[in-house]
Protein backbone atom coordinates (compact mmCIF):
# COMPACT_ATOMS: atom_id res chain seq x y z
CA UNK A 1 0.00 0.00 0.00
CA UNK A 2 1.16 3.49 -0.80
CA UNK A 3 2.48 5.12 2.37
CA UNK A 4 1.75 8.59 1.01
CA UNK A 5 -1.89 7.74 0.57
CA UNK A 6 -2.18 6.91 4.28
CA UNK A 7 -4.10 3.98 5.67
CA UNK A 8 -6.47 2.48 3.18
CA UNK A 9 -10.15 2.30 4.04
CA UNK A 10 -11.97 -0.55 2.39
CA UNK A 11 -15.56 -1.76 2.61
CA UNK A 12 -16.89 -5.25 2.26
CA UNK A 13 -20.11 -7.19 2.69
CA UNK A 14 -20.75 -10.88 2.96
CA UNK A 15 -23.69 -13.14 3.72
CA UNK A 16 -23.52 -16.60 5.29
CA UNK A 17 -26.65 -18.78 5.50
CA UNK A 18 -27.24 -21.97 7.42
CA UNK A 19 -30.25 -24.17 8.04
CA UNK A 20 -30.44 -25.88 11.41
CA UNK A 21 -32.59 -28.77 12.44
CA UNK A 22 -33.56 -26.80 15.55
CA UNK A 23 -36.38 -24.40 16.34
CA UNK A 24 -35.85 -20.62 16.02
CA UNK A 25 -36.23 -20.52 19.82
CA UNK A 26 -33.26 -22.84 20.33
CA UNK A 27 -31.13 -20.98 17.78
CA UNK A 28 -31.94 -17.67 19.47
CA UNK A 29 -31.17 -19.10 22.93
CA UNK A 30 -27.75 -20.21 21.71
CA UNK A 31 -26.96 -16.50 21.13
CA UNK A 32 -28.79 -15.09 24.13
CA UNK A 33 -27.52 -17.45 26.84
CA UNK A 34 -23.96 -16.50 27.88
CA UNK A 35 -23.01 -20.08 28.79
CA UNK A 36 -24.26 -21.43 25.45
CA UNK A 37 -22.72 -18.53 23.51
CA UNK A 38 -19.35 -19.06 25.13
CA UNK A 39 -19.48 -22.76 24.36
CA UNK A 40 -19.98 -22.46 20.59
CA UNK A 41 -18.82 -18.95 19.74
CA UNK A 42 -16.14 -17.76 22.13
CA UNK A 43 -14.24 -20.99 22.72
CA UNK A 44 -13.15 -21.52 19.16
CA UNK A 45 -10.41 -24.10 18.53
CA UNK A 46 -6.92 -22.71 19.07
CA UNK A 47 -8.06 -19.60 20.92
CA UNK A 48 -6.95 -18.63 24.42
CA UNK A 49 -9.59 -16.40 25.98
CA UNK A 50 -8.33 -13.68 28.31
CA UNK A 51 -11.75 -12.42 29.29
CA UNK A 52 -15.19 -12.23 27.79
CA UNK A 53 -18.47 -10.60 28.70
CA UNK A 54 -21.88 -11.00 27.15
CA UNK A 55 -24.44 -8.36 28.13
CA UNK A 56 -27.14 -9.53 25.74
CA UNK A 57 -29.65 -6.68 25.63
CA UNK A 58 -30.19 -3.63 23.43
CA UNK A 59 -27.36 -1.22 24.26
CA UNK A 60 -25.47 -3.99 26.07
CA UNK A 61 -21.75 -4.42 25.54
CA UNK A 62 -20.05 -7.69 24.79
CA UNK A 63 -16.72 -8.96 23.60
CA UNK A 64 -13.35 -9.77 25.00
CA UNK A 65 -9.64 -10.35 24.53
CA UNK A 66 -8.07 -13.44 23.07
CA UNK A 67 -5.01 -14.98 21.48
CA UNK A 68 -4.99 -17.32 18.52
CA UNK A 69 -1.33 -18.31 18.83
CA UNK A 70 1.36 -18.78 21.46
CA UNK A 71 2.28 -16.29 24.19
CA UNK A 72 4.21 -14.18 21.66
CA UNK A 73 1.24 -13.74 19.35
CA UNK A 74 -0.64 -10.44 19.64
CA UNK A 75 -3.71 -10.16 21.83
CA UNK A 76 -6.77 -9.48 19.75
CA UNK A 77 -9.89 -7.79 20.97
CA UNK A 78 -13.54 -7.56 19.99
CA UNK A 79 -15.81 -4.79 21.30
CA UNK A 80 -19.44 -5.50 20.48
CA UNK A 81 -22.63 -3.55 21.09
CA UNK A 82 -26.12 -4.98 20.60
CA UNK A 83 -28.23 -2.51 18.62
CA UNK A 84 -31.49 -4.41 18.26
CA UNK A 85 -32.88 -7.70 19.50
CA UNK A 86 -36.19 -9.33 18.59
CA UNK A 87 -36.65 -12.55 20.54
CA UNK A 88 -36.39 -15.61 18.28
CA UNK A 89 -36.26 -13.32 15.24
CA UNK A 90 -33.24 -11.09 14.85
CA UNK A 91 -30.10 -9.72 16.43
CA UNK A 92 -28.32 -6.60 15.18
CA UNK A 93 -24.90 -5.72 16.48
CA UNK A 94 -21.86 -3.66 15.72
CA UNK A 95 -18.31 -4.54 16.61
CA UNK A 96 -14.80 -3.20 16.41
CA UNK A 97 -11.86 -5.57 16.17
CA UNK A 98 -8.17 -5.10 16.42
CA UNK A 99 -4.97 -5.96 18.24
CA UNK A 100 -3.25 -4.70 21.34
CA UNK A 101 0.16 -3.27 20.50
CA UNK A 102 2.30 -2.31 23.53
CA UNK A 103 -0.82 -2.33 25.68
CA UNK A 104 -2.70 0.01 23.39
CA UNK A 105 -5.71 -0.92 21.35
CA UNK A 106 -5.07 -0.69 17.64
CA UNK A 107 -8.49 -0.78 16.04
CA UNK A 108 -8.48 -2.33 12.58
CA UNK A 109 -12.07 -2.78 11.51
CA UNK A 110 -15.65 -1.87 12.32
CA UNK A 111 -18.65 -3.94 11.28
CA UNK A 112 -22.41 -4.01 11.36
CA UNK A 113 -23.78 -7.55 11.54
CA UNK A 114 -27.37 -8.73 11.34
CA UNK A 115 -28.55 -12.19 12.31
CA UNK A 116 -32.00 -13.15 11.02
CA UNK A 117 -33.61 -16.31 12.30
CA UNK A 118 -36.59 -17.54 10.28
CA UNK A 119 -38.68 -20.70 10.71
CA UNK A 120 -38.02 -23.25 7.98
CA UNK A 121 -40.16 -26.36 8.18
CA UNK A 122 -39.28 -28.14 11.42
CA UNK A 123 -36.07 -26.15 11.72
CA UNK A 124 -34.71 -22.66 11.33
CA UNK A 125 -32.72 -20.75 8.78
CA UNK A 126 -30.09 -18.29 9.93
CA UNK A 127 -28.97 -15.47 7.66
CA UNK A 128 -25.84 -13.66 8.82
CA UNK A 129 -24.98 -10.46 6.94
CA UNK A 130 -21.93 -8.40 7.76
CA UNK A 131 -20.93 -5.02 6.38
CA UNK A 132 -17.47 -4.01 7.44
CA UNK A 133 -15.00 -1.20 7.04
CA UNK A 134 -11.36 -2.14 7.32
CA UNK A 135 -8.85 0.55 8.15
CA UNK A 136 -5.83 -1.32 9.51
CA UNK A 137 -2.59 -0.43 7.76
CA UNK A 138 -1.11 -3.90 7.95
CA UNK A 139 -3.77 -5.60 9.97
CA UNK A 140 -4.23 -8.46 7.57
CA UNK A 141 -0.53 -9.05 7.12
CA UNK A 142 -0.24 -11.52 9.98
CA UNK A 143 -3.24 -13.53 8.87
CA UNK A 144 -2.08 -16.49 6.85
CA UNK A 145 -4.03 -16.81 3.65
CA UNK A 146 -6.05 -19.99 3.60
CA UNK A 147 -6.58 -20.83 0.02
CA UNK A 148 -9.60 -23.03 0.55
CA UNK A 149 -12.65 -20.95 1.33
CA UNK A 150 -11.45 -17.87 -0.49
CA UNK A 151 -12.66 -19.30 -3.76
CA UNK A 152 -15.80 -17.24 -3.88
CA UNK A 153 -14.04 -14.03 -2.98
CA UNK A 154 -11.36 -14.68 -5.57
CA UNK A 155 -14.01 -15.42 -8.13
CA UNK A 156 -15.79 -12.16 -7.36
CA UNK A 157 -12.53 -10.32 -7.48
CA UNK A 158 -11.67 -11.93 -10.79
CA UNK A 159 -15.09 -11.08 -12.19
CA UNK A 160 -14.69 -7.52 -11.00
CA UNK A 161 -11.29 -7.24 -12.63
CA UNK A 162 -12.55 -8.79 -15.84
CA UNK A 163 -15.60 -6.52 -15.91
CA UNK A 164 -13.38 -3.47 -15.61
CA UNK A 165 -10.87 -4.62 -18.17
CA UNK B 1 -11.37 -19.22 -14.10
CA UNK B 2 -10.06 -17.78 -10.85
CA UNK B 3 -12.21 -20.29 -8.99
CA UNK B 4 -10.46 -23.12 -10.82
CA UNK B 5 -7.05 -21.58 -10.11
CA UNK B 6 -7.83 -21.18 -6.43
CA UNK B 7 -7.99 -24.99 -6.27
CA UNK B 8 -4.49 -25.29 -7.72
CA UNK B 9 -2.29 -24.44 -10.71
CA UNK B 10 -3.61 -25.32 -14.16
CA UNK B 11 -2.51 -25.09 -17.76
CA UNK B 12 -4.23 -22.69 -20.15
CA UNK B 13 -5.96 -25.55 -21.98
CA UNK B 14 -7.18 -27.03 -18.66
CA UNK B 15 -8.64 -23.64 -17.79
CA UNK B 16 -10.29 -23.26 -21.17
CA UNK B 17 -11.79 -26.77 -21.38
CA UNK B 18 -14.89 -26.28 -19.17
CA UNK B 19 -15.53 -22.71 -20.32
CA UNK B 20 -17.89 -21.73 -23.15
CA UNK B 21 -15.24 -19.39 -24.51
CA UNK B 22 -12.83 -19.39 -27.39
CA UNK B 23 -9.17 -20.00 -26.60
CA UNK B 24 -8.33 -16.42 -27.58
CA UNK B 25 -10.97 -15.08 -25.16
CA UNK B 26 -9.47 -17.24 -22.40
CA UNK B 27 -5.99 -15.91 -23.17
CA UNK B 28 -7.40 -12.38 -23.13
CA UNK B 29 -8.94 -12.92 -19.68
CA UNK B 30 -5.71 -14.38 -18.38
CA UNK B 31 -3.82 -11.31 -19.57
CA UNK B 32 -6.17 -9.09 -17.54
CA UNK B 33 -5.74 -11.28 -14.46
CA UNK B 34 -1.97 -11.33 -14.89
CA UNK B 35 -1.85 -7.56 -15.32
CA UNK B 36 -3.73 -7.21 -12.03
CA UNK B 37 -1.10 -9.35 -10.28
CA UNK B 38 -3.75 -11.82 -9.17
CA UNK B 39 -2.54 -14.58 -11.44
CA UNK B 40 0.99 -15.50 -12.49
CA UNK B 41 1.98 -17.89 -15.24
CA UNK B 42 5.11 -19.76 -16.27
CA UNK B 43 5.90 -21.41 -19.53
CA UNK B 44 7.57 -24.80 -19.45
CA UNK B 45 8.14 -26.14 -22.94
CA UNK B 46 4.87 -25.63 -24.79
CA UNK B 47 2.67 -25.58 -21.68
CA UNK B 48 1.84 -22.36 -19.86
CA UNK B 49 0.86 -23.04 -16.24
CA UNK B 50 -1.14 -20.46 -14.31
CA UNK B 51 -1.61 -20.07 -10.59
CA UNK B 52 -3.17 -17.60 -8.17
CA UNK B 53 -0.72 -15.23 -6.53
CA UNK B 54 -1.89 -14.93 -2.90
CA UNK B 55 0.31 -11.91 -2.22
CA UNK B 56 -1.82 -9.91 -4.65
CA UNK B 57 -4.58 -9.87 -2.06
CA UNK B 58 -4.57 -6.70 -0.05
CA UNK B 59 -4.77 -6.66 3.73
CA UNK B 60 -8.41 -5.53 3.38
CA UNK B 61 -9.28 -8.45 1.13
CA UNK B 62 -7.60 -10.84 3.53
CA UNK B 63 -9.51 -9.29 6.40
CA UNK B 64 -12.85 -9.77 4.65
CA UNK B 65 -11.92 -13.31 3.70
CA UNK B 66 -10.88 -14.06 7.27
CA UNK B 67 -14.11 -12.61 8.69
CA UNK B 68 -16.25 -14.70 6.37
CA UNK B 69 -14.35 -17.87 7.21
CA UNK B 70 -14.57 -17.10 10.90
CA UNK B 71 -18.35 -16.62 10.63
CA UNK B 72 -18.71 -19.82 8.61
CA UNK B 73 -16.76 -21.80 11.21
CA UNK B 74 -18.76 -20.17 14.01
CA UNK B 75 -22.11 -21.01 12.45
CA UNK B 76 -20.95 -24.59 11.85
CA UNK B 77 -20.04 -24.80 15.53
CA UNK B 78 -23.51 -23.44 16.37
CA UNK B 79 -24.96 -26.33 14.34
CA UNK B 80 -22.81 -28.82 16.24
CA UNK B 81 -23.85 -27.23 19.53
CA UNK B 82 -27.55 -27.45 18.60
CA UNK B 83 -27.07 -31.11 17.64
CA UNK B 84 -25.25 -31.89 20.88
CA UNK B 85 -27.83 -30.19 23.08
CA UNK B 86 -30.91 -31.47 21.28
CA UNK B 87 -31.78 -34.28 23.68
CA UNK B 88 -31.09 -32.34 26.90
CA UNK B 89 -33.24 -29.42 25.71
CA UNK B 90 -36.07 -31.65 24.56
CA UNK B 91 -36.24 -33.48 27.86
CA UNK B 92 -36.22 -30.20 29.83
CA UNK B 93 -39.04 -28.69 27.78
Amino acid sequence: MNAKAGPKLAHGTFVVERRYDASPERVFRAWADPVAFRRWFVESPGATIHGWNHDFRVGGRAGGRYRFGGPDSPVGFNDTEYLDIVENGRIILSYVMGREIDGEKQRESASLATIEIVPDGSGARLIYTEQGAFFGEDGGAHIPLRQEGCTEMLENLGRELEAHA
Amino acid sequence: MVERLARGPASVSELAAPLPMTMSAVVQHLKVLEASGLVVSEKTGRVRTCRVEPLALTAAERWLNDRRQSVERGLDRLGAYLEATRSEEETSQ
